[in-house]
């Protein structure tokens, strides 16, 4: 007698109305695969967003000064002036001189430790914060005033070299945003398919148990359910692998040491949006699977 | 049309079908059912039977006519509203439509579970009408390991489990030996004293003798012959078949 217990403990035993196993088949893996897929495109998307966010947030009121000259004395003296003038200009919040060792370790990897005296000469260089986001108007006007104190100081805007970044940073992240868009498409389109091989397979029953009385929304409740707890394992598997794929490419990433790659870790945040795809994903899928059953029900009288 | 007639379960005017652009069917049915009555439908095969039967459950809408069921317009019914009406019937079909991948059990436990019966409301109501059937050893057994006549007993017993208003049933006796036929007839003749009104179609013209207060209609060649008067519609009598219940 046990056995002809509903195997699932559910409401009405809906669940006995079409045999599970025949919805199943590729459908979990599919999304899996596409869960793993979307984590990661939003992964990027998101470090993109944060780099681009915390970049810009540094970088649009800095300004670099270089002092450049190869006479150590008066190249340190110039700068000093620099400093100076550039505190006492309004509009600046915050101006230092970049350290000798930090400068060393700057370069060092790409010039070698240096070696003492006669190493090559490397410009002095101003760190400077203005206000307001750096205007080609503020630009000239430090530059002219520097340049009685300091004629060796080349001024520039540090958002102006990383512009080409940015833009790239910026299209990196609209396709990511894309993609993601696609692949929730292309997950709603293989739940339809699935969903209406099993509403074919499953005719008959459909039909009888719609002449027994079964409303439109217990059938489609049955598929949703099925298709739910599918979406529920291929998710979980997805959103695993999805994770390993982006711990991994953030440490290769977090490796090179770069500041830009490193202003696009995940905040805890990120971390819990990563987390929701395959929540949204099984909502997704079990929506489409209402859908598309309550659609094809509609048919029959 | 006419309200007067107190507590028709079903009323009939004009009814005409027709499948696709063919000839129709079924044409000028008119007829009423009153709660409680035995109703043979008899006719030679392909006289109309399962036609007029489909009207009946609501699987199939006419081509023209009115039908009023339990009280409702059954052709301007919106749709949603028809699964309530459907649940009232009880339906063994000609052809038994048993679930395939469900055993005798989950068969006839289907209309209950569609109700939204406990679980533990269903065992035994449906032990007990299998075991009234003679399948309680067969109870888990799928339809296709069962045998005509076993299937045939699986279709009645889930038709009659949730003690439907109405039962319609399409040659409910063509696979069973005459003893299981007599045996399931008293089936039916204990539903209707319990206050089912009961529809039978069946070409076999002995069980027509077996129910003594039945009421016969004919259908040939999808016209329907009303030997007795007794279901006119609109009735001259209000209520032919006493106070059954
Ligand atoms: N779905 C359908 N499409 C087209 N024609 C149909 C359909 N169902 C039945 N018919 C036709 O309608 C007529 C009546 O068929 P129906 O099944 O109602 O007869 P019946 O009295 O139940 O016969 P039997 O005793 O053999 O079961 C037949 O001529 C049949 O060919
Ligand atoms: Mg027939």
């Amino acid at each position: 007698m046990a056995s002809s217990l509903p195997r699932f403990v559910s409401p009405g035993a809906e669940a006995e109305l079409i045999p599970q196993g025949r919805l199943s088949g590729p459908m979990p893996w599919v999304i899996a695969i596409m869960v793993a897929l979307t984590v990661i495109a939003a992964a990027a998307g998101l470090a993109f967003s944060n780099t681009a966010r915390n970049a810009s947030d540094a970088l649009t009121g800095g300004i670099t000064v270089q002092i450049v000259n190869a006479n150590p004395a008066e190249r340190d003296r110039q700068a000093q002036a620099a400093l100076r003038s550039l505190r006492a200009t309004p509009g600046v919040v915050e101006a230092t001189l970049v350290s000798q060792a930090e400068i060393d370790r700057l370069i060092e990897p790409w010039l070698g430790a240096p070696t003492g005296e006669g190493a090559i000469p490397v410009p002095a260089l101003i760190d400077a914060r203005l206000r307001d986001p750096v205007s080609g108007e503020m630009l000239g006007q430090l530059r002219r005033t520097l340049r009685d104190v300091a004629p060796a100081a080349r001024v520039d805007a540090q958002s102006t070299w990383l512009k080409p970044v940015f833009s790239a940073i910026g299209t990196m992240r609209w396709l990511s945003i894309a993609l993601v868009g696609v692949l929730a498409f292309a997950l709603a389109a293989a739940v339809l398919l699935a969903v209406r091989t099993a509403l074919g397979t499953n005719r008959e029953t459909i039909e009888i148990v719609h002449l027994l009385g079964g409303t439109d929304r217990q059938i489609a409740r049955v598929f949703q359910r099925a298709i739910g707890f599918d979406a529920a394992g291929g998710g979980a598997i997805g959103l695993a692998l999805g994770l390993v794929v982006v711990l991994l490419l953030g440490k290769q990433f977090g490796g090179l040491g770069a500041g830009l790659v490193s202003s696009g870790a995940l905040g805890w945040l990120d971390w819990i949006l990563l987390a929701l795809i395959p929540v949204v994903g099984v909502g997704l899928a079990m929506f489409t699977a209402r859908q598309t059953v309550i659609r094809a029900l509609k048919k029959m009288l | 049309m006419s309200n007067a007639a107190e507590g028709e379960i079903v009323q009939f005017d004009n009814v005409g079908l027709r499948y696709g652009t063919d000839r129709e069917v079924l044409s000028n049915v008119s007829f009423t059912l009153f709660p409680g009555g035995f109703y043979f439908l008899t006719g030679a095969s392909g006289a109309g039977k399962t036609s007029l039967l489909k009207l009946l459950y609501l699987a199939q809408r006419p081509s023209r006519g009115a039908i009023r069921m339990f009280g409702s317009d059954a052709i301007t019914l919106p749709r949603e509203r028809l699964p309530a009406l459907r649940r009232r019937i009880g339906v063994v079909f000609q052809e038994f439509r048993l679930v395939s991948h469900l055993s005798a059990f989950d068969n006839v436990a289907l209309p209950l579970r569609v109700a939204g019966v406990a679980e533990r409301e269903i065992t035994k109501p449906v032990a007990d009408m299998l075991e009234w059937v003679g399948l309680a050893d067969r109870m888990h057994a799928l339809p296709a390991q069962l045998s005509g006549g076993e299937q045939q007993r699986v279709a009645i017993a889930r038709a009659v489990i949730h003690r439907p208003e109405m039962l319609v049933a399409d040659e409910p006796t063509g696979n069973v030996d005459p003893d299981m036929a007599v045996k399931l007839l008293r089936l039916f003749e204990a539903l209707n004293r319990l206050g089912t009104t009961v529809v039978v179609a069946t070409h076999d013209v002995h069980l027509l003798k077996r129910v003594p207060d039945s009421l016969i209609m004919r259908l040939d060649k999808g016209r329907l012959s009303d030997p007795t008067g007794a279901l006119r519609y609109p009735p001259r009598v209000p209520r032919p078949k006493g106070e059954a219940l």
